[in-house]
């Protein structure tokens, strides 16, 4: 096998079983690592936080190692960083991912650590404590960032009224009011088998991996386990939105201008990541990146991204400028959606740009952890095994008109979302 | 695997390591400029320019290279560093030949248009004005004024808001001559070729390239504090950050080794990696006694290999309800303790552990193992980064000790608050 046809994961090289009790296990063995990566999540996220305790499987899932299985904290993570492996959990929107790495003979410990993690996590209340006192930390630093600021108001913005107006890690009145017990509660009435996928990767033959995760979890069991959540559909906005969040003492604004974008399984999506790449991403950021960096010179950074996840997820464009450039940067960028949606990119652009991505797929996937996040995203939204093998048809299926098309499907100018924070503007 | 190292009768030093795990190659050009080489009225001037190295050449106009590049589904960047400067780009094996391409020609013929310096000076003062958002970054920057009297190492890489204001496009191209020559350049590739015939076309690209005049380098030795510094920054925010900076040893002083050790016990193990993250940190001496005695939320260590002594420092973020004072006192605790005592052999051991993992982790990665290559040779030479581990596995209980002692003094260090304004009490 020549060394390009070894370095694409595909469904002859992959082992996926699905065990018993529902989780999904996909391994793959790297012979040239001294190394293993273990990922992987669970249905766990932020959708099943109630309103008033906002944070609440952001916060258990940083506690799940805070002691666990019999073990102190001080004992997990001597386990862990004596022998110099890594290993954590963190909550996201759908779900609760974790992931870690360690030498290839060190696998059982990081199984030993997510078996325990998952399924006897104690929730000390000293830890608990100190945990909220990080968090609460966490928080006030992020209301003094113009980037995360930018984003939890464009999330207003787009999402009134849905699940991802909310923020994963919640806000002080709720981390506040969370408490020990809350964290137990959420662990035993969420977490559970199904719907959980782990991958490993790395010098551990697959078979072996499949067997060591097979003897750590298969009788892991939740009857109380609540079926998945089903997102309400998402409105578009009625007109353009704008809204500004001012915090003293800041230098630069960030600004997010955009709407929800497809869905990572929509048929849209490959079409909306290839001209998201013209947009705002190929070469030096994109269109984006050369009117409002290259020729204007207002920004350090100004990109676009298109989130493609479980949800509509976010299509954004945003950069950081000095506050008295904003309306400067957002009339760039409002021009540029605006041919982005009613012209069709150049011949040129879509081919360079579906040489981009056929061409660095396979950088993506030169680390284990690269490999790792390919196979999870392939079963994450039933890309089908082969997904990377077939990558470059799929690519170069794309259209000019498709572009066109989803580009004004989902990014209509007049009616998209202008969130900005940066200091407070004089009057 | 061998590495094939020579150099060019230009005195362009080559390092090309052959892996044929996966078709990919690493290539990058390291400059011998940085920071450290700038002189007040024209700091920020080697990040500057490495922004114009993206600015075009006559064979590859500005706009033209990048999508070149990124056409070919390769990734590429470039940082400037105090040392140094660096470009690089990882592709797929076939497509090198570009990258090759253009890092002979910018090294001898960018053009430094006017109108693109200009552009450029607006974008620069954008990344600066990103970074002062951030309390670390402002508090870094007055830690690093402090720190230094004469050595450029005082000041930030990305330069003085004035001089970002007035250094004009001569100053930009002087600096760029001066330091950009084959003889203050090492090229270093790694991944699947041929070296033989690799190496016949770097002569092909970089052999007609005039040998330049040794630069002159500005950094003269600084002489040693003779008391505990002081500094408080103030800012926006609630929240407070402590950082003791303390006078470090160049990478290769001997006991270069043994203070990484006695950081890896009080902060954690460093990651040198460029491309692979580190660990987490939670059972080090300062986290079990600031973390988890709850005078702070996060605490880290950071030690870098560089040309001079720079700075070892420590960085704690202080608890909501606790003062920076707390925090000092019982980060003095914690050193004194490694001054009073040696370590236990087991924890020296484990340190080593730590680092042999982290090395397994960097060599997934081709791009960091192309970086390896030259980023050793920027401050000792490649042998460094192999004797590494077995230097680390050397240090004894003795040595870290006395590595606390000598280096780990009061009277070595710039100790720096950040206090934010709305914020009440306890200046350091």
């Amino acid at each position: 096998m020549s060394p390009a046809r070894n370095s694409i994961p595909g469904s002859d090289d992959i082992t996926r079983v699905e065990l018993a009790n529902g989780i999904v296990v996909l391994a793959r063995h790297n012979p040239n690592s001294p190394a293993i990566t273990l990922r992987g999540y669970l249905q766990a996220g932020s959708l099943f936080d109630p309103d008033e305790k906002l944070g609440l499987a952001d916060f258990t899932a940083d506690a799940l190692m805070h002691g666990a299985g019999g073990r102190s904290f001080q004992e997990i993570y001597d386990s862990l960083e004596s022998i110099g492996a890594s290993f954590g959990f963190n909550s996201g929107t759908h779900t609760t991912s974790f992931g870690g790495k360690s030498l290839a003979e060190d696998l059982p410990l990081l199984l030993d650590i997510l078996n325990s993690s998952l399924r006897t996590p104690a929730f000390p209340a000293d830890q608990v404590q100190k945990l909220r006192a990080q968090l609460l930390t966490g928080l006030a630093l992020r209301a003094q960032d113009t980037r995360e600021m930018a984003s939890l108001v464009f999330d207003e913005l787009v999402y009134p009224g849905h699940p991802y107006s909310r923020p994963d890690d919640g806000n002080v009145e709720s981390i506040s009011a969370i408490v020990r017990d809350d964290l137990a509660a959420f662990h035993q009435q969420v977490y559970g088998p199904r719907g959980m996928v782990v991958a490993v990767v790395g010098g551990v033959p697959a078979e072996q991996a499949v067997e060591q995760l097979r003897a750590a979890l298969e009788d892991w069991t939740n009857p109380q386990q609540p079926a998945e959540v089903v997102l309400p559909p998402w409105q578009p906005l009625p007109e353009r939105l704008a809204k500004r969040h001012a915090i003293p003492g800041m230098i630069q604004s960030d600004l997010i201008v955009g709407s929800a974008g497809p869905p990572r399984r929509s048929p849209d999506f490959m079409a909306a990541n290839l001209g998201n790449s013209v947009l705002g991403r190929f070469g030096l950021m994109g269109r984006i990146g050369d009117a409002v960096r290259e020729k204007a010179g207002l920004a350090y950074y100004a990109a676009s991204g298109v989130g493609g996840g479980l949800g509509p997820g976010a299509w954004e464009i945003y950069a950081g400028v000095n506050p008295a450039n904003e309306q400067k940067a957002v009339d760039l960028i409002l021009q540029e959606v605006q041919r982005f949606t009613t012209e069709l990119v150049s011949e040129e652009e879509l081919s360079d740009s579906q040489s981009n991505f056929i061409g660095s797929m396979p950088l993506s996937l030169e680390s284990n952890g690269g490999v790792a996040e390919a196979l999870l995203n392939m079963e994450r939204y039933q890309l089908g095994l082969d997904h990377y093998r077939l990558f470059p048809d799929k690519v170069r299926a794309v259209t000019r008109e498709q572009v066109r098309d989803v580009a004004a499907k989902y990014l209509p100018a007049a009616q998209l979302a202008v969130a900005i924070a940066g200091p407070p503007l004089e009057s | 695997m061998d590495v094939l190292k020579t150099t060019l009768s230009n005195g362009l030093n080559i390092f090309l390591k052959e892996i044929h795990t996966t078709p990919i190659i690493s290539h990058w050009l390291w400059v011998r400029v940085g920071s450290r080489d700038e002189t007040p009225g024209i700091t920020g001037a080697s990040h500057w320019v490495e922004h114009m190295q993206f600015k075009g050449t006559q064979q590859f106009p500005a706009g033209r290279l990048d999508k070149d590049i990124s056409r070919d589904g390769g990734f590429w960047n470039a940082m400037t560093y105090i040392d140094w400067t660096a470009y690089y780009e990882t592709m797929p094996a076939e497509k090198i030949d570009l990258g090759l391409r253009l890092e002979a020609d910018r090294l001898i013929n960018s053009d430094f248009d006017p109108d693109e310096v200009a552009s450029e000076r607006t974008v620069i003062i954008s990344e600066r004005q990103g970074h002062e958002n951030s309390p670390i970054f402002r508090l870094d920057e007055d830690v690093q004024a402090a720190a230094f009297d004469q050595h450029p190492y005082r000041h930030e890489v990305i330069g003085r808001m004035a001089d970002l204001e007035s250094m004009t496009r001569d100053d930009l191209y002087q600096h760029y001559k001066r330091f950009y020559t084959p003889n203050n350049a090492i090229l270093a590739m790694a991944g699947d070729f041929d070296s033989a015939e690799m190496l016949e076309r770097i002569r092909q690209l970089y052999e007609g390239i005039p040998v330049g005049p040794a630069p002159a380098r500005v950094a003269a030795p600084e002489t040693p504090l003779s008391a505990e510094r002081r500094v408080l920054t103030q800012g926006p925010g609630e929240t407070v950050f402590v950082r003791a900076a303390y006078r470090a040893p160049h990478a290769q002083d001997p006991d270069f080794f043994a203070l990484s050790v006695a950081d890896s016990l009080l902060a954690g193990p460093s990651n040198l990696n460029f491309f692979s993250g580190g660990i987490s940190n939670k059972t080090s001496r300062l986290y079990q006694n600031l973390v988890e005695k709850e005078l702070a939320v996060g605490v880290s260590g950071g030690l870098q290999a560089t040309i001079d002594p720079f700075l070892y420092d420590i960085t704690a973020v202080v608890h909501p309800e606790r003062s920076a004072d707390e925090v000092i006192a019982a980060l003095d605790g914690e050193i004194a303790r490694l001054q009073d005592s040696p370590p236990k052999a087991e924890e020296l051991a484990r340190a080593v552990k730590q680092a042999q993992a982290l090395f397994a982790y960097g060599s997934e990665s081709i791009t960091n193992q192309a970086f390896w290559l030259g980023f050793a040779e920027i401050f000792a030479d490649y042998a460094w980064f192999e004797n590494y581990l077995q230097r680390l596995a050397a240090v004894t209980p003795a040595d870290v000790q006395r590595a606390a002692q000598t280096y780990l003094q009061p009277q070595r260090r710039v100790l720096g608050v950040y206090q934010p304004d709305g914020r009440p009490e306890q200046p350091a």
